[in-house]
């Protein structure tokens, strides 16, 4: 039975569509994530699950009940904003009491899971003092305390770690995932971040111009993409155009270039315009004349524990990420050889108006 | 001109260094400040110890308290006082009833209805402070529209014109724009999220509003005050035009000291009572209201 549930969701500004027919449902104590770019429609899916947009159609259930149109002070969400929004004139421990206090819970009942909340997220110490006088990180776990300690049935994440730099976002995530598993609150999270998407939810949403396109596990999110947006902004893709020369029943040989590529799976007949990808971490080095195809190195980049190529083939130039295994890398100018497994290939469709009309969502 | 030494450093010109800088910028205003407000003051604090004869008139050199003695002895001067005192209390607190509200609405609307509702609101200011007591006294004299209109509910005509009335709502009229202005800056400086927040922890939209709007918006709200409370305790035009020549305010009696009395030190002398008056009651407000939330808000 599915917990929160989006039916053919869609609001309008004026004219202009942010979000379309968005189907969506969420389990309970599940972790779900609405990844796009700006402008993708992911936040106001959010507000309007927050009750802070009206829906312009459909239909929005919380355990059943339709809250559609239920005031934002009546649904009783945990809500962490990208601002924090914190009380600046109130200490920490009264920012965390304010919604008990509004749940007419009594004083001493309040304090004692006001200490429990800041325990969940260490700030104990901290709880007489103004948000002012924390830091990024601190105040952003105020944030999260002030939305777990009402025990929402979900808690709505808008951005929560884009004002954090890198190392303490990178801590922030485990931290949020951890919390989240321990208290087993259905989460929605939006963000902009792939990485933080795939690394701390059960299911992704891609979201594309207001609508979703696909939503699945992290994993086969970054392994299946089923768009050529996707392949290249949930991770590093290389995209080579091709044409299906024949299709049996599991498999498809295409031809790019001078090559014919066999790749798993039929979804596409004989003279269908397609796009190829491939994962650079997919490519393998071999020596030259031993591979599939013949590169050259182009241009190298050291990331430390691997290094990334530009390897210029005739199927045009791709990038191949390689394990740095402490032998000598290859250089720039270097001949090399390319070789892949059959089934890391994916095939995409060229022209992508046809994917966009159809059904995006994979039941978990 | 003679070129330095490649040598040796340039040292800066004691007037064009960089210690200096502040002080050429400044220096302006601070002339202005001193040659127009400073020594005025100071010249007008002299003058209110001057003794004073009314047949020869200032007698430079000797020296009285005589005058401060007089303000502070005469019960005619005591109900001035308590005049303008109250008077600008009610116009104080009549501009934060209307004024922060109305601040608060503006803040919530979208262009183009905000910069015109601005404007309507900075209007008052746009218009010169005669015809804008010219204006209200044929509102509100006894052949007014406000007394035609009360006629047509039959309420008799009611005396308004030369009253605390007329310059009550007068002085509320031009001062609004001081509390407007200070409350909405304060208003923008809120992050729009912290309503929201409330909102989804459950908070009646009342609630938000006293408890998360209210207190961040607090130090608009005092500094509306203060100036509001200063200019409304030392208006002049406005009681003088719809207070009529026998509702004085302080102001006013300074001025009649001063041009139908030609008793200038006592004229001073009241002037520089209601300037430490007025010193002693905004700062006392001030510290009663922002002890209150310096803490929290810094």
């Amino acid at each position: 039975m599915s917990f929160l549930k989006l039916t053919d969701v869609t609001k309008f500004y004026g004219s202009t569509c942010a979000v379309q027919s968005m189907n969506l449902t969420v389990e309970k104590g599940e972790f779900v994530s609405l990844l796009g770019p700006s402008g993708c429609g992911k936040t106001t899916t959010l507000q309007m699950v927050s009750g802070f947009e009206a829906v312009t159609s459909g239909r929005i259930e919380l355990d059943g009940r339709d809250i559609t149109h239920a005031k934002a002070n009546t649904r009783g969400l945990g809500i962490v904003f990208q601002s924090y929004a914190l009380f600046p004139h109130m200490t920490v421990a009264d920012n965390v009491s304010f919604g008990l206090e509004m749940r007419k819970v009594p004083k001493a009942e309040r304090r004692e899971r006001v200490a429990q909340a800041l325990a969940l997220v260490h700030l104990e110490p901290h709880a007489t003092r103004y948000p002012r006088e924390l830091s990024g990180g601190q105040r952003q776990r105020v944030a999260l305390a002030r939305a777990l300690v009402i025990e929402p049935p979900v808690l709505l994440l808008d951005e929560p770690l884009s004002n954090l730099d890198a190392k303490l976002r990178e801590e922030m995530q485990f931290e949020l995932r951890q919390i989240q598993r321990k208290v087993g609150t259905t989460t929605v999270m939006v963000t902009h971040d792939q990485s933080e998407a795939m690394s701390i939810s059960d299911r992704v949403v891609v979201m594309e111009a207001g609508r979703a396109t696909q939503i699945d596990h992290p994993h086969r999110v970054y392994e299946h993409p089923r768009t050529r947006f996707i392949s290249t902004f949930v991770g590093k893709a290389n995209l080579v155009p091709g044409k299906v020369t024949s299709a049996n029943g599991t498999h498809t040989h295409v031809g790019a270039g001078p090559i014919e590529v066999r790749v798993d799976g039929a979804q596409f007949g004989p003279g269908a315009a397609v796009l190829l990808s491939v994962r650079p971490e997919k490519l393998q080095l071999v020596p030259a004349v031993q591979g599939r195809i013949d590169g050259e190195v182009r241009e190298r980049f050291f990331l430390g524990s691997q290094w990334l190529y530009r390897v210029g083939t005739p199927m045009g130039d791709l990038m191949v990420l390689a394990p740095n295994d402490g032998r000598n890398a290859l250089d720039e100018g270097d001949r090399t050889g390319l070789d892949w497994p059959d089934h890391c290939m994916r095939l995409l469709p060229a022209d992508e108006a046809v994917l966009l009309g159809a059904e995006a969502e994979a039941m978990p | 001109m003679t070129a330095a030494p490649s040598t040796t450093p340039m040292a800066p010109h004691p007037l064009l260094g960089k210690k200096a800088m502040p002080w050429w910028l400044s220096g302006p205003a601070l002339l202005l400040f001193t040659v127009l407000l400073l020594v005025p003051l100071a010249l007008t604090a002299v003058l209110s110890f001057n003794a004073f004869d009314p047949a020869t008139g200032v007698k430079a050199g000797e020296f009285t308290l005589e005058h401060y003695r007089h303000v502070f002895a005469d019960s005619y001067y005591h109900a001035i006082f308590w005049r303008t005192f109250w008077i600008a209390g009610l116009v104080t607190l009549i501009c934060v009833a209307i004024g922060a509200p109305e601040a608060y609405v503006l803040s919530r609307m979208r262009n183009p209805w905000r910069s015109i509702l601005l404007l309507v609101v900075l209007a008052p200011l746009l218009v010169s402070v005669v015809v804008r007591a010219f204006g209200w006294s044929m509102l509100l004299g006894p052949e007014g529209l406000v007394n035609a209109a009360f006629g047509l509910v039959g309420i008799g005509p009611v005396k308004m014109l030369y009253t605390e009335i007329a310059v009550v709502v007068a002085l509320v009229h031009v001062m609004l724009p001081f509390m407007v202005i200070p409350v909405w800056t304060s208003l923008q400086k809120l992050d729009p999220g912290v309503e929201n927040a409330a909102l989804s922890l459950q908070a009646s939209p009342f609630t938000t509003l006293r408890r998360i709007v209210l207190p961040q918006v607090l130090p608009g709200i005092l500094s509306g005050s203060l100036i509001v409370f200063g200019l409304a305790a030392s208006s002049f035009a406005i009681p003088g035009l719809l207070g009529g020549r026998r509702l004085k305010m302080v102001a006013t009696v300074v001025y009649d000291e001063y041009l139908h009395e030609l008793n200038w030190p006592l004229g001073a002398a009241i002037a520089l009572t209601l300037l430490v008056a007025n010193l002693v009651v905004m700062l006392s407000y001030n510290r009663l209201v922002e002890g209150r939330y310096k803490k929290s808000l810094g």
